[in-house]
């Protein structure tokens, strides 16, 4: 296969050349002249008011050049969030602390170690109150851990009440006649959806420099969102947008931590402006676990109502969602993400209600998933345990319940419709790969000998593609960041005179391979081979107005931008085409680095040629605008919904607890796919994320709110020797929202997968009557299920 | 992280590297660093002094002295991990050690001077009756495997010490170890672990040495376990029985991936399975 195969191709990714000889250039990489470096003073304990804060020592230090409190910069405000509901964030903590790692002072020195050697110097003493940690406990309100909050639970989502202008009314009635039917069972279990770390390799890194001539920011960070980071610092230090630059060069991971707007780059732009000089800081690891936002974070009981034939008659999700300390970006939406994909892809009515509440941890926000996962457990695991309670094959009771192909699109309880879907033909697709049958044979043969073997399947719904502009009425959009209320991508696509095209767009990766799909989507158009198109991202100051990756959202979205905008400079090209080889611009076409009439591969001209002609108007046909150019800037009119169904066999030591993972198949509709290498990709490494949020990882707080598990030591994340080698399979059902029929895949792997092993364990120790183990299912954990259920 | 100011040298001999460790307040023995410089950088060790004897000629090799083999200080994981010098039960335990990174860099003398509860070698060596050979101001020293571990993270090397050897027997034996790492494979730290060395005469157990890793304060022998197994047939029903002693007179220590009550029980599972598989290497 050549690198000049487009939309479909599995082209190998640019980007990993550079990557792989360590060559790509991340923000920690960037050495300004006269550069100072930041540390931070972080808070011990978990809730408590400072009674003494002396920067004096460290102020005198070797190298030190300032010392920052709130009080320099309380007259900037609390950091910004799109949902502020809640206690938002103090930039530095202001007379109290929330939690442990909350930054109470910076300092900025010489060098990174003359930093945290002053910061170790700051004397901070603190009056300590008793942390709050447990959700149930927060949720009491018998203690208030802010106090001007009127209650520790800060928000709820439901169905029926978080959109009014929907009309939607409350199924929980409809719910409750069924329960009371004699002819249905009803199946209720309280789980927890552990809080996680977002585990990126590159830790965060931030340089701002402030250009005192030009009075003016140019920032460069590890972000997801460029623009959208740029917005806040222009709208907190009240300057015009054009006033800040920001470039996000490579970005080594993100998962949603690095879609926030983060205190420390704030604070690095003050101490950048107010010293005159460069300011970088790049957290450690502990801080990267301990003071980076965090993920899920759920106790929640799920119930489901149905027949002993497998009709389910309703569905219901009431609990808590941790909120964490302060409301950041997006915290107090990412239930609401939930919320729209909580009924799975199930036609039952179902009943929504998660209170987000306030804890002495570190504020909670998007991580892959973000929500999605957190819903899509909850209904994948109870409906598991409804199929085991009415003796049914757990594949066949979804399908009995999901959405059928000739309802879509499909309006669901939450008012959102589903855009398209074939829900059993994903089931299909999955079972003819994983040898269902068989394996169902093997598992009783297993058992016969005694193994603890089980089977767990798991189908999934997702919303990605953000997001419909209409969004923005319930207050989810970017607008507090002063960026416009619609999720817009953007595309800018450009034939250079030398017949190499250059694309700007305005999202920009952070692992995803950009610079592959989008060359793709434009040499398919232009007929330009993959390797003389430039894709260029993440510099605010050259990229047109777009947000960034997160959500499944940059291909559905920025891609058909650049799609549209291909398609315009085609058009164009079409007509200069047409002038030079004298033929009708309906008869050229795009092939091969040239045109030609269609029909005579020889009546053709060169991209080079035709670029060059492109821009010089005395050879241009009459009212040739010259260059060849175009820029789309795009709004999706729905979001994206893609979906799968999962299988895992496990098999468990029933002398140690451990699990093993010996085969894991996967199902998944992404739409049309650009690129099925990367597509793949994204599916193997959201599967080992939810892999890990199954076996694994734990973000735990001991009573006094200490983060017990700050490093990876303790944190331990998934590696390649710990997974199986994934089976996938791929069904293709575009989307009808957007021009290239595509949807989105980077959460789908993490969304479907951790209930799915979930369910296998549960499985494999069924004999032993055990119903349910919470995640994560460490051997210790799922020993001591062993050993209750034996009694 | 960036650790705290320190002083660095790099002797070319024991003496002379012991002679500034003598001088110093607070000095560190480097050899691969594994452990000592991610400490250093979470600011949780700050010594003023690094001694790193990575310059040292001669301690870089696995040597045959004949009824012995003595393994330098600054042989690698890996090394000892494919050295057929090396008995079974320390090379698996090397070989389980860290990541490639780590195994290629860390070196075998540096984790049991490190004397981690959850680090594999420990309990290889305690199991293996091996000698540590240290070298100080007043010569050299040689400290027993029982008696060279003390606490977590204490070994019973002097801070003006340096393990300069181990010394393993080639009295025959077979030997294994077995381990639930804390993403339930072999690599990783141990939930727990063990290790067997077993004498085998005329069918049955003439002697054996067992030890834990992971599970109490220290690497400790399973002294309940070697008392059952001397003597016995070696049958999986005899060594179930007499691994059920695994913890007599262990602390067991809880941690995150473990209860007491856990760790007890995989101390027995472990333990069982590092002598079924002893005896099955031979």
């Amino acid at each position: 296969m050549t690198t000049t195969s487009a939309l479909g191709g599995a082209v190998k990714r640019r980007e990993d050349p550079a990557l792989i000889r360590g060559k790509g250039r991340f923000t920690d990489d960037v050495k300004a002249v006269g550069m100072l470096h930041a540390a931070f003073v972080r808070s011990p304990i978990a809730n408590g008011t400072i009674t003494r804060l002396d920067t004096g020592t460290a102020e005198g230090m070797p190298g030190v050049n300032a010392v920052y409190t709130i009080d320099d910069v309380r007259h900037l405000g609390p950091l910004l969030a799109q949902v502020p509901i809640g206690k938002l964030r103090p930039l530095l903590a202001d007379g109290v602390v929330k939690h442990v790692g909350e930054a109470v002072a910076m300092v900025v020195a010489e060098s990174p170690t003359q930093a945290r050697d002053a910061a170790d110097a700051v004397v901070v003493d603190y009056d300590a109150k008793p942390a709050i940690v447990d959700l149930k406990q927060a949720a009491s309100d018998e203690v208030k851990i802010h106090d001007d909050l009127e209650s520790n639970v800060i928000h709820t989502w439901s169905y029926h009440g978080y959109w009014d202008a929907l009309g939607l009314e409350s199924k929980q009635p409809e719910i409750e006649a069924a329960k009371q039917r004699d002819d249905v069972v009803v199946v209720s279990q309280e789980m927890v959806n552990q809080r996680l770390v977002p585990v990126a390799i590159e830790p965060r890194s931030v340089v701002a420099e402030w250009h005192d001539g030009y009075r003016r920011f140019s920032v460069t960070s590890s972000s997801q969102v460029p623009h959208a980071l740029s917005g806040a610092i222009s709208k907190m230090f009240g300057m015009a947008a054009n006033a800040v630059n920001v470039v996000a060069p490579e970005v080594g991971g993100g998962f949603g931590a690095k879609l926030n707007v983060y205190a420390d780059e704030i604070l690095v732009c003050f101490a950048s402006k107010d010293l005159d000089r460069p300011v970088k800081y790049t957290e450690g690891r502990r801080e990267a676990t301990g003071s980076t936002i965090q993920g899920r974070g759920w106790v929640a009981t799920a119930t489901i109502v149905g027949t002993h034939d497998g009709e389910i008659l309703g569905y219901e999700l009431e609990g808590l969602a941790d909120m964490g300390a302060y409301t950041q970006n997006f915290t107090v939406a990412i239930p609401l993400l939930g919320l729209w994909v909580a009924s799975g892809q199930y036609r039952f009515p179902t009943h929504f209600n998660i209170d987000c509440v306030v804890t002495n941890t570190m504020t909670t926000d998007a991580y892959r998933g973000a929500g999605r996962p957190e819903t899509i457990y909850y209904i994948e695991r109870i409906i598991d345990m409804y199929a085991r309670e009415i003796g049914m094959d757990p594949l066949e009771v979804r399908r009995k319940n999901y959405w059928q192909p000739d309802e879509f699109p499909a309006t669901m309880g939450c008012g959102f419709a589903l855009d398209s879907g074939d829900y059993g033909g994903s089931v299909d697709a999955l079972k003819e790969k994983a040898g269902y049958a068989e394996l169902r044979q093997m598992q009783e043969a297993a058992r016969a000998e005694g193994r603890l073997v089980g089977i767990g399947v798991s189908s999934y719904v997702e919303v990605c593609g953000f997001g419909p502009a209409v969004l923005a009425e319930i207050g989810f959009s970017w607008t507090s960041y002063g960026l416009p209320a619609s999720f817009n991508g953007s595309g800018l696509v450009r034939v250079n005179p030398d017949g190499t095209a250059t694309v700007i767009i305005g999202t920009g990766p952070s692992g995803q391979g950009h610079q592959t799909s989008w060359a793709q989507i434009v040499s398919q158009g232009l007929g330009i081979p993959i390797e003389q198109i430039t894709v260029r991202h993440g510099d605010t100051a050259e990229s047109p107005m777009g947000i960034g990756t997160f959500g499944s959202r940059s291909i559905a979205v920025d891609g058909s931008a650049t799609f549209e905008a291909t398609e315009r400079v085609r058009t164009k090209a079409a007509t200069l085409a047409a002038h030079m080889l004298e033929a009708s611009e309906a008869d050229i076409v795009f092939a091969d680095g040239g045109a030609h009439v269609a029909g005579s591969p020889d009546q053709r001209v060169e991209w080079a040629a035709l670029a060059k002609a492109a821009y010089q108007a005395h050879t241009a046909p009459d009212g040739w605008e010259s260059g060849l150019e175009a820029q789309v800037t795009w709004s999706p009119g729905n979001a994206t919904w893609p979906f799968g169904t999962h299988l895992a066999l496990v098999e468990v030591d029933r002398d140690t607890g451990h699990v093993s993972i010996l085969k894991y198949v996967a199902a998944d509709d992404c739409g049309n796919v650009v690129n099925p290498m990367i597509v793949d990709g994204q599916v193997h490494g959201g599967i080992a994320q939810g892999v890990g949020q199954a076996l694994f990882e734990d973000a735990i707080y001991d009573s006094d709110g200490n983060m017990l598990t700050t490093s990876l030591m303790d944190y331990p994340i998934p590696t390649a020797g710990d997974l199986p080698t994934f089976e996938l399979t791929r069904t293709t059902t575009p989307s009808p929202v957007n021009p290239m029929g595509v949807k989105g895949i980077g959460e789908a792997g993490t969304i479907g997968s951790a209930q799915t092993i979930v369910n296998a364990v549960v499985d494999a120790l069924a004999p032993l009557g055990v119903k349910h183990i919470d995640m994560p299912l460490r051997p210790k954990r799922v020993w001591q299920a062993m050993q209750s259920a034996q009694g | 992280m960036y650790p705290r100011p320190f002083e660095y040298i790099a002797p070319t001999s024991v003496s002379e590297a012991v002679r500034e460790l003598g001088n110093a307040d607070f000095a560190k023995v480097m050899s691969g660093g594994m452990s000592l410089i991610p400490m250093m950088k979470l600011r949780l060790l700050s010594p003023e002094l690094i001694v790193d004897i990575g310059r040292i000629e001669g301690l870089d090799q696995i040597s045959d002295d004949g009824d012995t083999i003595t393994i330098g200080a600054l042989v690698r994981h890996d090394e000892t991990a494919k050295s057929d010098l090396v008995p079974t039960a320390l090379r698996t335990a090397a070989g389980w050690t860290g990541d490639r990174q780590v195994r290629s860099r860390g070196t075998t003398c540096g984790a049991v001077a490190h004397a981690d509860i959850s680090a594999d070698q420990p309990s290889a060596v305690l199991a293996l009756g091996a000698t540590m050979i240290a070298e100080g101001p007043n010569g050299t020293r040689e400290i027993a495997a029982e008696d060279c571990f003390v606490d977590v993270l204490t070994s019973a090397l002097e801070p003006d010490e340096i393990l300069t050897g181990i010394r393993i027997s080639k009295n025959g034996g077979v030997s294994a170890y077995e381990k639930l790492g804390r993403r339930g494979g072999h690599t990783d730290y141990a939930v727990a672990g063990a290790s067997a060395h077993v004498f085998m005469s005329d069918g049955h157990i003439a002697s054996a040495r067992v030890a834990l890793t992971g599970v109490g304060t220290k690497p400790s022998l399973a002294l309940g376990v070697m008392e059952a197994l001397e003597g016995s047939d070696g049958s999986e029903a005899s060594v179930a029985e007499a691994a059920r002693r695994a913890t007599e007179g262990v602390t067991v220590l809880e941690d995150l991936y473990g209860s007491v009550d856990y760790k007890s029980h995989l101390a027995t599972v472990m333990v069982k399975r590092a002598v079924l598989a002893a005896i099955a290497n031979g």
